[in-house]
């Protein structure tokens, strides 16, 4: 990879969706036909179906708790219909080993590490079997406080990297988040210490409603990177095949000893923010309809069978398997009970203090045990 | 107490090959207070590590790390210099149990200089444990002595969850004591008992104990024997003692150097009006900061609990 962030592929080409805006920004599928078969074609044997595979059960999860949410079954839920590539390319292109820090916009992303799907939809029921085991699978708890997971992600890396664990972290993260202090901290301190880890900024120019123009004047975000002195990188957001090289290249850079890596995944939200919310109110749903080509599904599809990697039918099957297993899943959300208050009272600290106590939860003593209060 | 700290410190990193410290001048210039003079040199700048100026981002990567199964110990320069760090501390650090459904803890302790009497500058004197005793799945541990800060420490360090452990930056090189070579951990819910006395009970901790231990001379003087208790714990409150030291003296007095609205006096006074009413013979009194910002060193006097305001407290609760 070159210096400027661009790599072995080239940008995407001018009067691709934003123009100027995706500038720089590694593609593959934005390639002409025959360099992206080729590319294709050259991948790890088994790549592009895994990639494909897993952006379907992204969707599948996706589009189930959009319904479950209408169905009342779920409760607000922050859909991330459209970022499907970048984020099974993040999965995919690190070691299990690895940890990731995901946010509200990355609820599914354990589930590409075997947990189970009913888990992360429970968190959105309101449940706390939704909370994921964090040891098992090597991903945090989702952070909800814009930017609170980088300094994490950070100290995780740094950690390894102090006991040479050979191991890396990768904190997701959207445009909105670089506005916030713990990113600019979290990037710093990164790159004092050089902690392997990768801040996988995903630029879908809003957050709710500010614009990115309204968030900073520097809009090419891995241009950020330097005044940390790392490298930033900028690819399709869309492109799940130009992800995966880019974030490979700095999971390597990291492993190697290089530090950490800026990674500014750059698209459009194609989806509201949540069930909750109503972008017709802020942004001119025409910009969507330029947006919608960029969907990276049927984008991947379409060059996968074009590149002659898969056939139609298979893909089809996959899909197909994956909407039908979390029809299945969202069958089963009701399933399981609600653990007590007390329960829940017993799991904030190892050793439960006496305000946690089950007798204590309530009101004193005598108003408890419907004893005669000693002065009445 | 400041050497203690340092003691307990290296007896930590000795023991526990997870442990290492951070913040912000504790390397080579051993930390501003010199807790943590010489260890550096010990135990090497993997363990001992200077950070960026940066409190919500050291004190978030420290969460990170205690994530993944190291045991950091932050430096929090001085007591106001934490609110950059109470997002992650709040909002991240205290809720990371309850994410994992009771499973998993972040081992992590939150060393914090506080409160006034220093002559310092301002903010270099605030007193914010209630902010912390209020949020969920914090502890916070004050010790008032350098024997009880170097065996709280180290239970701090053993205790799985993450504490806010609150050192009397006042007390740093006050109070000499002769402390054990070793320290053992001490017990992370426990009020003590520092002195001994049936009519009246002070309820005090931090620096204010020495305060109310001198209110104690002057009060046995006239005659009244008062009980001084160290709270120690400030979440969770030691109930059993508290509740103990309202039936068997019948009168309290709390003093907190912290302002008064939503603190730690009123909470003890709220648990013995709830739970040990009828053996109250007097209301439980306050003596406390004001609810202003800490002010400028040549007003601190005034602002501060003293002997003479705990006395009047004291006297005015045995007359009642
Ligand atoms: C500290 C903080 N402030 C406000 C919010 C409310 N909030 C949730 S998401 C969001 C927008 C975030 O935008 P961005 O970082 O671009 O990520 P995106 O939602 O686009 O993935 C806001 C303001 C929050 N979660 N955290
Ligand atoms: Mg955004």
């Amino acid at each position: 990879m070159r210096a400027d962030g661009t790599g072995t592929s080239p940008a995407v080409p001018a009067g691709a969706p934003g123009g100027a805006l995706m500038g720089g920004a590694r593609t593959v599928l934005g390639l002409g036909r025959e360099d992206r078969r080729e590319h294709l074609r050259g991948l790890p044997s088994g790549l592009a179906i895994r990639l494909y595979s897993a952006m379907t059960h992204l969707r599948a999860f996706d589009e189930r708790a959009v319904i479950l949410q209408r169905q009342g079954v779920i409760g607000t839920y922050p859909t991330y219909f459209g970022e499907e590539a970048v984020q099974a390319a993040s999965v995919l292109a690190l070691e299990d080993r690895d940890w990731l820090f995901p946010t509200y916009r990355q609820t599914a992303v354990v589930t590409l590490r075997d947990c189970p799907s009913v888990v992360p939809l429970l968190l959105w029921r309101g449940h706390p079997g939704g909370w994921h085991d964090v040891m098992r699978y090597r991903v945090a708890p989702i952070c909800i406080p814009v930017a609170t997971n980088y300094p994490h992600a950070v100290g995780a890396a740094w950690g390894a990297r102090l006991r040479h664990e050979g191991w890396v972290a990768l904190a997701y993260g959207g445009d909105g988040s670089t506005s916030a202090g713990d990113f600019h901290e979290a990037c710093n301190l990164a790159a004092v210490v050089q902690a392997p880890v990768i801040f996988l900024v995903t630029n879908n120019q809003w957050a709710i409603s500010t614009p990115i123009v309204k968030q900073t004047r520097v809009p090419r975000l891995a241009e950020k990177a330097a005044a940390y002195g790392m490298p930033g990188v900028r690819v399709d957001s869309f492109d799940v095949f130009a992800c995966y090289e880019v974030i490979q290249e700095a999971a390597e850079r990291a492993r190697r000893g290089g530090g950490p890596t800026l990674v500014e995944a750059v698209g459009y939200r194609l989806g509201p923010h949540g069930t909750a919310d109503e972008p017709s109110v802020y942004r001119d749903p025409r910009a969507d309809l330029l947006w919608a080509p960029m969907e990276p599904l049927g984008r991947t599809e379409a060059a996968v069978v074009e590149a002659g990697v898969a056939a139609p039918e298979q893909l089809l099957e996959l899909r197909s398997r994956a909407f039908q297993e979390l029809r299945d899943v969202g069958d089963r959300l009701g399933e399981l009970p609600l653990p007590s208050v007390e329960e829940l009272a017993d799991s904030v600290h190892r050793d439960t203090p006496w305000p946690l106590r089950p007798e204590r939860l309530y009101e004193p003593s005598w108003a408890r045990l419907e004893q005669t209060p000693p002065w009445s | 107490m400041v050497e203690a700290i340092g003691r307990a410190l290296a007896q930590v990193l000795a023991d526990d090959a997870d442990a290492l410290l951070m913040g912000e001048d504790i390397g080579v210039n051993g930390g501003v207070f010199r807790a943590t003079a010489g260890l550096q040199q010990r135990f090497g700048d993997d363990r001992v590590i200077d950070t960026p100026l940066a409190e919500a981002g050291f004190v978030g990567a420290a969460i990170g790390m205690a994530m993944v199964g190291l045991h950091p110990i932050v430096e929090i320069q001085f007591d106001a210099f934490v609110y950059p760090a109470f997002q992650q501390l709040v909002a991240q650090a205290g809720r990371f149990r309850w994410r994992t459904q009771g499973k998993y803890g972040l081992p992590l302790v939150i060393r914090l200089p506080y409160g006034g009497g220093t002559r310092a500058p301002e903010l270099h004197s605030d007193s914010p444990e209630a902010l912390f005793s209020h949020m969920p799945g914090l502890r916070v541990v004050i010790p008032s002595d350098p024997q009880s800060a170097g065996e709280l420490l180290l239970a701090a360090t053993r205790c799985g969850d993450p504490v806010i452990f609150m050192e009397p930056k006042r007390m740093y090189r006050r109070g000499r004591q002769e402390v054990f070579a070793e320290f053992s951990a001490g017990d992370l819910e426990a009020a003590a008992i520092v002195r001994q006395g049936g009519d009246l009970t002070l309820v005090a901790y931090g620096a204010m104990v020495e305060v109310a231990l001198a209110a104690a001379d002057e009060l046995a003087a006239d005659g009244v024997a008062a009980r001084v208790l160290d709270l120690r714990s400030i979440y969770p409150l030691d109930r059993d003692q508290l509740l103990a030291a309202a039936r068997d003296t019948g009168r309290v007095v709390v003093v907190q150097e912290a302002p008064r609205h939503c603190g730690v006096a009123g909470e003890v006074a709220a648990l013995l009006q709830e739970e040990a009413a009828d053996a109250m013979l007097a209301p439980t009194l306050r003596v406390t900061g004001m609810d202003m910002p800490f002010p400028l060193f040549q007003s601190e006097d005034q602002a501060l609990p003293s002997v003479p305001r705990v006395l009047a407290a004291a006297r005015a609760a045995m007359d009642y």
